[in-house]
């Protein structure tokens, strides 16, 4: 076993605290008594009850959650056709200005997103609203979805849908019976990566939305830019936890089923 | 048939809500600003036909941008601003990602995961921690002051020291991973082999580690350096009223001071700005593909 110098120690150590240092401070001050933030008062829980009673911020927090279902699952058939017509398809007209348009969105920055997609919305006429955030949102999360996928059907052994096809298969039966629970954990994955990508966005959300839906990070800038509040702290808490408890799970989740996909390859090679 | 429709409909999709905004944003650029609702004119408009419509376009605003020292200073001080967090970025994440790969394995997976969580955690709210301790009464302030090191507050949220400090922070995962990968899959015989020839550790590193980790320092630096160079969310809250970036100018000259045409032109000069790290990215990842297989 490798032990890490004394060089690797310290370097690890300080950058796992930069990391880290910043939320546990607004994780712990978001129990502050006090109104002002940087001033320890004793422990309270008020400002969580005070989040509770907040409409406006329920309000957002529910649209916020409704967007990101629906676009990261609209996202997700979508990302996956587009996947698989890229690295299944094989030649069509147009390919290359396909491909370009899976890439460009993943570089593409947020202010040009959003602005060219209102200037869209508006010449058709569309209302901004829960609509127009979900066509957004769809739209460049889709192309994070596909390279997900892609890269895992790239790695996948192609023999298998053939033989599933001679032993009498339809295309489409070979899909669902063959490919689909090969490239499932990289479909979920890839909408898991959907759906955080839509709670998270601001920029293009703010672009996109009109007075009647206004998401929660829209709600979180607004009153942030007024500064630093012990309800936002709260707030933060709250998805820090949720978040937390979601990789955690899953990466236990991948751990098991490495573990067991090991003991499996194991007996198969005992037999 | 089939095919026919897995192609058109993320196809058709994407010209609909990616390629065709980007023709409305080019032309808009080429408009002239009007009081009416849209802000632009000319309409596109079937009666008076295609040329009359072309006729009226013009490079104006484009002049314009190029006359307002504004926005020279806006694109120059964003490409220095994504420049040097770039650097500061590697030097930071280098170590980390080095550190990590040289760790037992068995702590591997446990490091990649706390380098992952801060990555799905809002990246809002990792700027708004920023906040609470870079602010003037801050808790950087009081444990400097509690300390003894300054007898009074420093303002240190107004400078770009803020900027850099939130770029850094929040795009480290993106210049860790691909660092680690790279060096993950590095062969340890290799630097034993040079140090045996007479290399120093130093040496070794300089002349067999950095090299072969190249691709992925390429592909961080790529993952920084563009999207910080449109970067609106940490210059606007961690950033000063003198802090100067090309995607707050194009959000404010949108929102606040409702100059459609001029906004398009700020992108579309933007987007010009871009191609060049974009083009040379993705041919590091051909070259990185093409090494793998």
């Amino acid at each position: 076993m490798k032990r890490l110098s004394w060089f690797n120690t310290v370097s690890l150590t300080l950058g796992f605290a930069f990391l880290y240092v910043p939320m546990i401070i607004l994780v712990i001050f978001s129990f502050n008594e006090s109104k002002l933030v940087t001033v320890w008062a004793g422990f309270s829980t008020k400002w969580y009850g005070e989040l509770m009673q907040n409409e406006a911020f329920l309000n957002a927090a529910w649209v916020t959650i409704k967007v990101a279902v629906v676009s990261s699952t609209i996202a997700t058939v979508l990302g996956t056709m587009a996947a698989y017509v890229l690295v299944r398809g094989g030649r069509f007209m147009g390919r290359t200005l396909f491909s370009g348009m899976i890439y460009a969105p993943l570089v593409m920055p947020e202010v040009i997103t959003g602005l060219s997609l209102l200037l869209l919305f508006i010449g058709m006429g569309l209302d901004r609203g829960i609509l127009t955030i979900v066509l957004a949102h769809t739209t460049f999360s889709m192309c994070y979805v596909s390279v997900v996928v892609s890269s895992r059907l790239v790695t996948f052994d192609r023999s298998l849908e053939e033989t599933a096809l001679d032993l009498g298969c339809s295309p489409a039966e070979a899909f669902r019976l063959v490919t689909l629970p090969i490239i499932a954990p990289a479909v979920i994955s890839g909408w898991l990566l959907a759906f955080t990508l839509s709670l998270d966005d601001l920029v293009i959300a703010s672009f996109t939305s009109g007075p009647a839906a206004t998401t929660l990070p829209i709600k979180i800038y607004s009153a942030v830019r007024l500064g630093v509040s012990p309800e936002i702290n709260a707030l933060s808490t709250i998805m820090i936890a949720i978040v937390t408890l979601g990789v955690i799970t899953a990466s236990l989740v991948t751990k098991r089923q490495m573990v067991r996909q090991k003991r499996d390859e194991q007996a198969a090679e005992r037999t | 048939m089939r095919r026919f429709t897995l192609i058109a409909v993320p196809y058709l999709w994407l010209l609909a809500l990616f390629l065709v905004p980007f023709i409305i944003v080019l032309k808009i650029s080429l408009s002239d600003v009007a009081l009416a609702r849209p802000p632009y004119a000319p309409h596109f408009d079937w009666a008076t036909g295609i040329w009359a419509f072309l006729s009226e376009l013009d490079f104006e605003n484009f002049v314009w941008l190029s006359e307002d020292d504004l926005y020279w200073k806006a694109y120059l001080s964003s490409l220095k601003i994504a420049f040097v967090s770039t650097v500061l970025t590697l030097l930071v994440g280098y170590p980390m990602a080095y550190a990590m790969a040289r760790a037992p394995e068995e702590w591997r997976a446990t490091l990649m995961m706390l380098v992952i969580l801060p990555f799905w955690t809002s990246f809002l709210i990792r700027v708004y921690a920023w906040m609470g301790i870079l602010s003037n009464e801050g808790f950087l302030n009081q444990f400097l002051l509690w300390t003894g090191i300054i007898s009074e507050p420093l303002t240190i949220l107004t400078p770009n020291t803020a900027v850099y400090i939130g770029i850094v922070y929040t795009y480290l995962p993106f210049m860790i991973l691909p660092i680690y990968a790279a060096l993950e899959r590095l062969d340890d015989s290799l630097i034993e082999a040079a140090e045996d020839l007479g290399c120093s550790r130093l040496t070794a590193f300089w002349l067999v580690t950095i090299p072969l980790s190249k691709t992925g320092i390429v592909a961080g630096c790529f993952l920084v350096f563009i999207p910080v160079l449109g970067e609106f969310v940490i210059p606007s809250l961690l950033g000063g009223s003198d802090t100067l970036m090309i995607g707050k100018v194009l959000w404010e000259e949108f929102f606040s001071n409702r100059d459609w045409p001029v906004a398009s032109a700020v992108a579309v000069v933007l987007l010009l700005l871009l191609i060049i790290p974009i083009v040379l990215f993705q041919r590091n990842q051909q070259k990185q593909q093409e090494a793998e297989q």
